[in-house]
């Protein structure tokens, strides 16, 4: 799967925010094997100088970067930053968000569609972060994105994948655009279950930052992505109503007792 | 004059913004920045005037979700 003429090296997208220490940044990125590191642009008052601090950081990693316009409200924001981020992090690769509604982090649609559009028309690769609406992606797509990032839950919530009927609909109606499941991922399952619906890639950022040992939980959602990718692509048996014996009957005792009378 | 610099005001005694950034102290730090809310790049930082009230904005590098 392509990302914009990209193979990843894995198909886990790992956010760089909220962990204790850089150190430990560092080990869960490796930890995680991610394919992809969420990075972002701030104010930054000439003494301090912790960006810069940061981007050594990233630049040992040797992860490509995704830069993101996270606290962004409206097309005009989201679209300057997005030009900044162009320039610090040399990658037409931008994550857009435009967020609407401040309590659940809601994109404004309209606004990224519109965001989507401009960027595209500037040489961006853009990587909408949207809803699982399918009229919406529609858009996104005509707008000229090539990957959607619809969100499984409201970020930060860790409630995994608010809509699975939604999820599925979006991933059955454009089967051959490469999407990436983003925001909400609470759990290694969450992760698991977004591949077993066909999802390309997921991104994760506080399940692992937040988690009680980042490392360990880094670990254990490059397992769950590489079972739920595994699992997909191994086409899984489809669910039954009601039970089929899976051991043999022929030959159990019963059997051979009737086969006498 | 005096400017707002990442929503703080400043007096500054230059007026182009590669000058501006320099006397602020940024030196060679990996920034990029924005005037009035348009994104000015590096290359053209030399040209841009900024005027008495000029809102410049200087974002670096930082964690990201």
């Amino acid at each position: 799967m392509l990302f914009y003429g990209v193979e990843l090296s894995s198909r886990l997208m790992l956010g760089t925010a909220q962990y204790d220490s850089p150190a430990i940044l560092a080990e869960s990125v490796k930890a995680a094997q991610a394919g992809v590191v969420t990075v972002s642009l701030r104010r930054e008052a000439a003494s301090l100088q912790t960006g810069q601090a940061f981007w050594s950081l990233i630049q040992d990693l040797n992860v490509p970067v995704l830069p993101n316009t996270a606290g962004c409200h409206s097309v005009k924001e989201a679209v300057t930053t997005a030009h900044m981020a162009r320039e610090v992090f040399g990658t037409n690769w931008i994550k857009l968000e435009v967020i609407g509604q401040g309590d659940l982090l809601q994109p404004d649609v309209f606004g990224l569609v519109e965001a989507t559009r401009i960027l595209t028309e500037d040489g961006f690769n853009v990587f909408p972060y949207t809803t699982e609406d399918l009229v919406v992606a529609e858009r996104l797509l005509k707008a000229g994105a090539e990957v959607l990032m619809p969100w499984g839950a409201p970020i930060g919530s860790g409630k995994g994948l608010n809509n699975v009927f939604g999820l599925r609909a979006l991933r059955a109606h454009f089967p051959k655009i490469p999407m990436v499941v983003d925001a909400g991922i609470g759990k290694p399952s969450h992760a698991t279950a977004a591949f077993e619906l066909g999802f390309d890639a997921v991104l994760i950022n506080t399940a692992v930052a937040k988690a009680g040992d980042p490392i360990k939980m880094a670990t254990a959602f490059k397992l769950a992505c590489q079972a739920g990718l595994a699992g997909f692509s191994s086409i899984p048996m489809e669910e039954r109503d009601m039970a089929v014996p899976s051991t043999p009957t022929l030959g159990l005792a019963s059997s051979l007792s009737e086969s006498f009378i | 004059m005096q400017i707002i610099v990442n929503n703080e005001p400043h007096i500054v005694q230059t007026n182009t913004l590669a000058e501006i950034i320099h006397e602020l102290g940024y030196g060679t730090a990996r920034i990029a920045t924005a005037l009035n809310g348009d994104f000015v790049p590096a290359s053209q930082r030399k040209h841009k005037i900024v005027e008495e009230g000029g809102v410049v904005e200087i974002l670096a590098p930082m964690q990201g979700g």
